[in-house]
């Protein structure tokens, strides 16, 4: 038991680096963002359009360089709890990888297919990567969910959901 | 007009039967969202911000204020019965609220919190009516830089005093500052950082940040920690409190009050210090300390009663200087901004039945929380036993509906689920999410106030000191800065004093402040902060 935690506090520490890339590397984009900015001479814009962006790249810069010391020195963010984070096991990829799918096949649904399929599969599939299997019971929920959402939303915010393939009989 | 015959004028907007219905919906939505976990005040406004487009605005704020002060009604109610408070401001509730219910007096526990959110509420909004237009009055004569400094203050403030890693905070609102200047520079017109790609012109749309980083996000991690034994829900009756308990609870509440208005007030507000100060307080006053750790009721009165007065002095920044502390508040002025509302000094001016209208629907949430919750609670304990998958998955269809109908763009998907992924990172690696979010909604203004300040000092760097408010809050902001600093020489010379504070930083490691290292911002908190005390 020792042992395997040793390994993940470990791979954990190393893991937390890449948020310290992530910030060097919002950083550079901010910077060179900022550089190709043309700044005109203006008595009304002393300030000019660069400051702020150079001043959150130094910013960026300065947490990514000190966030990978104080992760090699050994820091560690403390994970988030909550009622229903249980952070007594690893993360479960198996949940979540499934989860962030029926997400993209909304994305990619949404237009073609109308939000009340695409809908559809994305509460149904969120259900079911999160590990319910009533299959009929959540296929009902997320009908109903979907339908009911696209028509509170045409007819109360007057927002007009794609239809897509079912345009016609909505 | 004076504030009495106003708020009078406001009463009369906010009773009239549609806004009152919307203030009934709020209340109702806000605790079902308080209890349920994973769901949140400040991401329900969010969520909800697509309904602007065709509410008025004084039925908007009536509902967004409803939920506020709901989502912390619940809040109390899940931290009592369950013992793992979702939101920060309700850890300290936990500590005795969750013992008393352990030992069978759940229905007291929560009709304290109930009784004692009434009275903290009413108290506090009742001070928000009184100092808001006082702080328009002295915010009339603030110019640009005192703003800006301001903005500054409490940016800096919400970064490094709240949240356990000043670090992580700082890391966060850098990141957030960067996705506030995606989009079109309002003087000069030039694009910056949207790579060449048009639908990133106009900015992000701060409803699709928000809801990707407090929903998508939280769904996320959720999902990669799901607890697969559900935890244990007290069952409970219809709460109601004793003779005894009365006694021991109404000078704990009106301490509360007085803890939480002030704290929410200031720009670095917050629930969490006052929330714990008032339980300290009432653990040295109680005359049953020794009841304290095993369910004391006065440990449940006070942080209570701070938490919600807390909750009504955020509204005083917000509605008189345009400034959010907290992330409910954030999102209200992004609901604000949609409308075409710029709060400030002139809001009162210009909006004064708008204004009023909120305030008075404050008390009337805080009445309608009572005397529709207290007979309820045994329903919101059921609706925490949602089925998990159902929960998730509703928040994730939610989330999806309420960005993408803001545009209709499939843009705005993808864009939902980088941030979500990104939320999602910052959980798992302790980076705290406010000053995010903060960092997006403030960022734009402060450049505003800050390209108006040198404007009118034509370029002079010695404008950002023109005004002695500036000067004073820039001191306040050097002493927030160096404050840990002088903390550890503290420390040093006093080694044997190691009090436990909250939100104190401290080295991260012992060999660290063995050596001495003055390194700042490179702390973690120590894990009693925000444990079980």
């Amino acid at each position: 038991m020792s042992s395997s935690q040793t390994l993940t506090s470990r791979l954990k520490g190393r893991s937390e680096l890449g948020v310290a890339l992530l910030l060097g590397v919002a950083g550079v984009l901010v910077l060179v963002d900022a550089l190709a900015l043309v700044t005109p001479y203006s008595q009304s814009d002393p300030v000019g359009p660069k400051t702020l962006p150079y001043i959150v790249a130094g910013l960026l810069f300065v947490c990514a360089i000190m966030l990978a010391v104080n992760v090699l020195r050994g820091g560690q963010g403390e994970a988030e709890g909550g009622e229903d984070v249980d952070l007594s096991h690893p993360a479960d990829w198996k949940t979540v990888l499934p989860l962030v799918g029926a997400f993209v096949a909304n994305i990619l649904l949404i237009d073609w297919a109308g939000w009340v399929i695409s809908g559809t599969v994305l509460f149904w599939g969120s259900a079911w990567a999160l590990g319910s299997r009533h299959y009929a019971r959540d296929g009902i929920i997320a009908v109903l969910l979907s339908v009911l959402t696209f028509y509170g939303f045409y007819l109360g915010l007057g927002i007009p959901l794609p239809a897509g393939l079912l345009e016609g009989i909505l | 007009m004076d504030v009495f015959s106003s708020l009078m004028d406001g009463f009369a907007t906010a009773l009239t039967p549609m806004n009152f219905l919307y203030a009934v919906i709020g209340v109702l939505l806000g605790t079902a969202v308080g209890v349920l976990p994973g769901l949140g005040p400040a991401m329900t406004v969010a969520l909800l911000l697509p309904v602007t487009y065709v509410l008025e605005p004084t039925s908007a704020f009536i509902m967004f204020a409803g939920i506020y002060y709901g989502g912390m009604y619940g809040g109390s109610t899940t931290s009592i019965l369950l013992n793992t408070p979702g939101e920060s401001s309700s850890v300290v509730t936990a500590i005795e609220g969750n013992k008393m219910a352990k030992a069978g007096r759940a229905a007291q526990a929560l009709a304290t919190a109930a009784i004692g959110s009434f009275v903290a509420g009413t108290i506090g909004t009742a001070l928000l009516a009184v100092c808001a237009p006082i702080v328009v009055e002295f915010a009339v004569s603030l110019g640009a830089p005192s703003y800006f400094a301001i903005m500054v203050l409490a940016l800096l403030a919400v970064t490094a005093v709240l949240g356990s890693s000043r670090l992580r905070g700082f890391a966060s609102l850098g990141l957030g500052l960067a996705i506030g200047l995606i989009g079109m520079d309002s003087v000069t017109g030039q694009r910056r950082l949207t790579f060449g790609q048009p639908l990133l012109a106009d900015g992000l749309d701060i409803v699709v940040v928000a809801v990707a980083i407090f929903a998508v996000g939280e769904a996320l991690w959720v999902a990669a920690h799901l607890r697969r034994n559900p935890l244990q829900i007290i069952p409970v009756g219809r709460p109601w409190m004793g003779k005894e308990d009365w006694k021991r609870s109404w000078k704990p509440w009106l301490r509360g009050t007085a803890y939480g208005f002030p704290f929410g007030a200031l720009p670095a507000g917050g629930a969490e210090i006052p929330t714990f100060l008032s339980y300290v307080t009432e653990k040295r006053l109680s005359k049953h300390p020794e009841e304290f750790g095993k369910g004391a009721i006065e440990g449940v009165a006070g942080p209570e009663a701070a938490n919600n007065a807390a909750a009504a002095g955020t509204m005083t920044p917000l509605l008189a200087l345009g400034l959010p502390t907290n992330a409910t508040a954030a999102v209200m002025l992004a609901a604000f901004a949609s409308y075409g509302i710029q709060p400030g000094p002139l809001l009162f001016a210009n909006e004064g039945p708008l204004v009023w209208a909120l305030i008075a629907s404050l008390f009337i949430g805080n009445f309608l929380l009572l005397v529709i919750n207290l007979p309820l609670a045994p329903m919101w304990a059921k609706i925490l036993q949602l089925p998990r998958p159902y929960l998730y998955a509703g928040i994730l269809f939610f989330a999806t509906l309420g960005a993408y109908s803001v545009n209709l763009q499939v843009f705005d998907l993808v864009l939902l689920l980088a941030l979500g992924a990104l939320g999602f990172m910052m959980r798992r690696f302790g980076l705290p999410v406010l000053p995010l979010i903060l960092g997006v909604i403030l960022g734009p203004r402060i450049e505003g106030q800050l390209r108006r300040t040198l404007q009118l000092s034509a370029g002079d760097p010695a404008g950002l000191f023109g005004e002695p408010i500036a000067i004073g809050v820039y001191v306040i902001i050097a002493i927030i800065l160096i404050w840990p600093l002088l903390f550890k020489l503290w420390r040093r010379n006093r080694p044997a004093t190691s009090l436990p504070s909250p939100n104190a930083t401290r080295g991260s490691e012992p060999t660290d402040v063995a050596r001495g290292s003055v390194s700042h911002g490179s702390h973690r908190a120590d894990g009693n902060s925000d444990g079980d005390g």
